[in-house]
């Protein structure tokens, strides 16, 4: 039995999913939070849902994989500290406290009071069955220096919807291959 | 070590750069004991592909030893392979079907962006072949890192001279694939335009599939020649109008297939913000398109068209009535090579494939400055350049 379609939204005239119609924003509880900015994504990992889950809910596996995390500190089975790299040398943390999970379809967060960015976000996992896993990742999230601040980010490609489309890729190369792929060396200083 | 680097339009020079690393548990390294300059080298030569930067290290088309192997690699030193041009990680849905050039990993994360957003979907890692294609160092080298050196490699057995095999790696597999898209039947009449390097060897498999005749076009006079040797009838498109030649050779009803081993290359490998340089570059500049027209419309009706010419963009005034009408079909794609090594490797070893007729010239690394530079400027007497990392500079 394969659960392959991403959740419409329920007042909507069509099927889309969620974050692809056009007036797509973050929920009223998120912008009560200040959270203006909507990223979503689905991409289909070849695993079952059960490995991906698995892999995702220890979130020190993610801070190998996701290019402009600097640390993630799990503190218990719910909080974990993060670190990321920010335009401009700057770094911005948080703690992330798990509101819901269900284990190998469900995994939501948001960052708690104090957060130098306040984000939330889901990842759902649908079982796609022989192509793999679907993982839908939901990030709405807090603007620094709003619009203007969003697009200093993407000049820096640091805006966090172009970093959850390349931190997917990574986290499927990783789960799918064993590694993540590249073509630089880490350090490209030549040798003598 | 030394490469063949890439610094500018018509500018290659062969610099001292860092010796490749393992970096990732399936990587090996190579050492390069034979490359060729591929045609779609000379796109990245005349500057026509974007993301390309100063320094990076060209050729998709090369083999070796085994000198080094990260702890997942397969391969064992002092193994030779062949390595196809295309990298594949072996894991992801697409390698699972056998297309390895749609693989969905061994591009790295950021430099899957412009291809996703110039065709929908991100293009696979191929070496030597600017960043869009993933930025990976390519064969036209000392040494070589290979990226999933699990997958990609085939070994070669002892004995069997570098020249009768190197051809795995890109065009021998390319041309094949373009006879297999054909869908040739037995008894078919074939029409192949480009009688370069993938044109000659889809010649050559289009008669091994079946084909009763292949009708071979250029204007080079020593490559038509070479098709001719094949057993391909031939047709100058500089003495000769095709399509009226076309008609008279198959009695008015066309070829079962035809094949476009020309493409506008990469003319067209422009991001959608720049569509008029699109425009000025690739239609103005260059006839190639008028290649894929010119097959659509003398393919026979209910006919296949198999485009292995390389395309990135647009083609403008594409005959869609022609082909709609006519009811065609059309097969195309970047080559699926590790799908075919060991069919296409025993087929050389049977000697029911010969590839070094194709060899013109061959030359130290160090030269490989003056072989872009021939190779761009007298395409009909040099049609393969193969480079020789321990042979000495002219």
């Amino acid at each position: 039995m394969t659960d392959s379609t991403p959740a419409p939204d329920p007042e909507a005239r069509d099927d889309a999913p969620r974050g692809t119609t056009r007036s797509a924003r973050p929920d009223e509880t998120q912008q009560e939070r200040g959270e203006t900015a909507l990223a979503a994504r689905t991409i289909t990992i070849n695993k079952r849902p059960e490995d991906v889950y698995a892999f995702w809910r220890d979130f020190s596996n993610l801070s190998g994989v996701m290019e402009n995390v600097e640390s993630i500190t799990v503190r218990d089975d719910r909080t974990s500290h993060w670190v990321v790299s920010a335009p401009g040398g700057r770094t911005v943390e948080w703690d992330a406290i798990v509101t819901e999970d269900e284990p190998n379809r469900l995994l939501a967060w948001k960052s708690a009071d104090g957060a130098d960015v306040s984000n939330s976000g889901r990842v759902e996992f649908r079982d796609g069955g022989p192509r793999g896993t679907l993982v839908t990742a939901t990030l709405a999230y807090d603007p620094p220096g709003g619009v203007i601040g969003k697009l200093v980010a993407k000049l820096f490609q640091k805006e966090p919807g172009i970093q959850q489309r390349r931190d997917l890729r990574r986290i499927k190369q990783f789960l799918e291959t064993g590694e993540v792929s590249t073509s630089s060396p880490p350090n490209p200083a030549p040798k003598a | 070590m030394r490469a063949l680097t890439w610094h500018g339009k018509h500018d290659v020079r062969v610099d001292t750069v860092p010796d490749p690393e393992i970096i990732n548990p399936r990587d090996a390294i190579i050492k390069v004991t034979s490359t060729a300059i591929c045609g779609s080298d000379l796109h990245l030569y005349d500057a026509y592909i974007p993301t390309l930067k100063a320094g990076d290290i060209l050729g998709h088309e090369f083999m070796g030893e085994v000198v080094e192997t990260g702890p997942r690699s397969t391969l064992k030193k002092g193994q030779r392979v062949v390595v196809p041009f295309v990298i594949a990680c072996g894991s992801c849905y697409f390698c699972g079907k056998h297309q390895y050039s749609a693989c969905d990993n061994s591009n790295p994360a950021d430099n899957q962006d412009i291809s996703e957003e110039l065709w929908g979907h991100p293009a696979a890692g191929l070496f030597g072949y600017s960043h869009m294609t993933g930025g990976y160092p390519g064969g036209q080298a000392e040494y070589v890192r290979v990226p999933y050196s699990d997958v990609g490699p085939i070994v070669i057995p002892d004995g069997v001279e570098d020249e009768k095999v190197l051809f795995l790696s890109d065009i021998l597999p390319t041309g094949w694939m373009a006879a297999e898209n054909a869908d040739i039947e037995p008894g078919d009449t074939v029409a192949v335009w480009g009688c370069g390097p993938v044109g000659l060897f889809a010649v050559q498999s289009a008669f091994l599939m079946g084909a009763a005749r292949v009708i071979a076009i250029d204007h080079f006079p020593n490559r038509l020649a070479l098709a001719r040797k094949f057993g391909a009838e031939i047709l100058n498109y500089e003495d000769s109008k095709i399509y009226d030649a076309l008609m008279e050779m198959t009695g008015g009803i066309g070829p079962d297939a035809v094949i476009d081993a020309v493409g506008m290359e990469s003319h067209g490998l422009f991001a959608d913000n720049v569509l008029d340089q699109i425009k000025a570059t690739a239609f103005l500049g260059t006839e190639r398109p008028h290649v894929l027209r010119q097959a659509i419309v003398a393919c026979r009706k209910g006919g296949r068209v198999s485009v292995p010419g390389v395309y990135g963009g647009f083609v403008d005034k594409f005959p869609m009535g022609a082909f709609m009408e006519k009811g065609l079909t059309m097969k195309t794609g970047q080559t699926h090579v590790q799908h075919y090594l060991p069919g296409l490797l025993n087929a050389i070893l049977e000697e029911k494939i010969d590839t070094t007729f194709l060899i013109s010239h061959r030359m130290g690394l160090e030269d490989a400055p003056h072989g872009y530079d021939i190779f761009k400027n007298n395409q009909d007497e040099v049609t393969k350049i193969v480079l020789k990392p321990d042979m000495a500079k002219a």
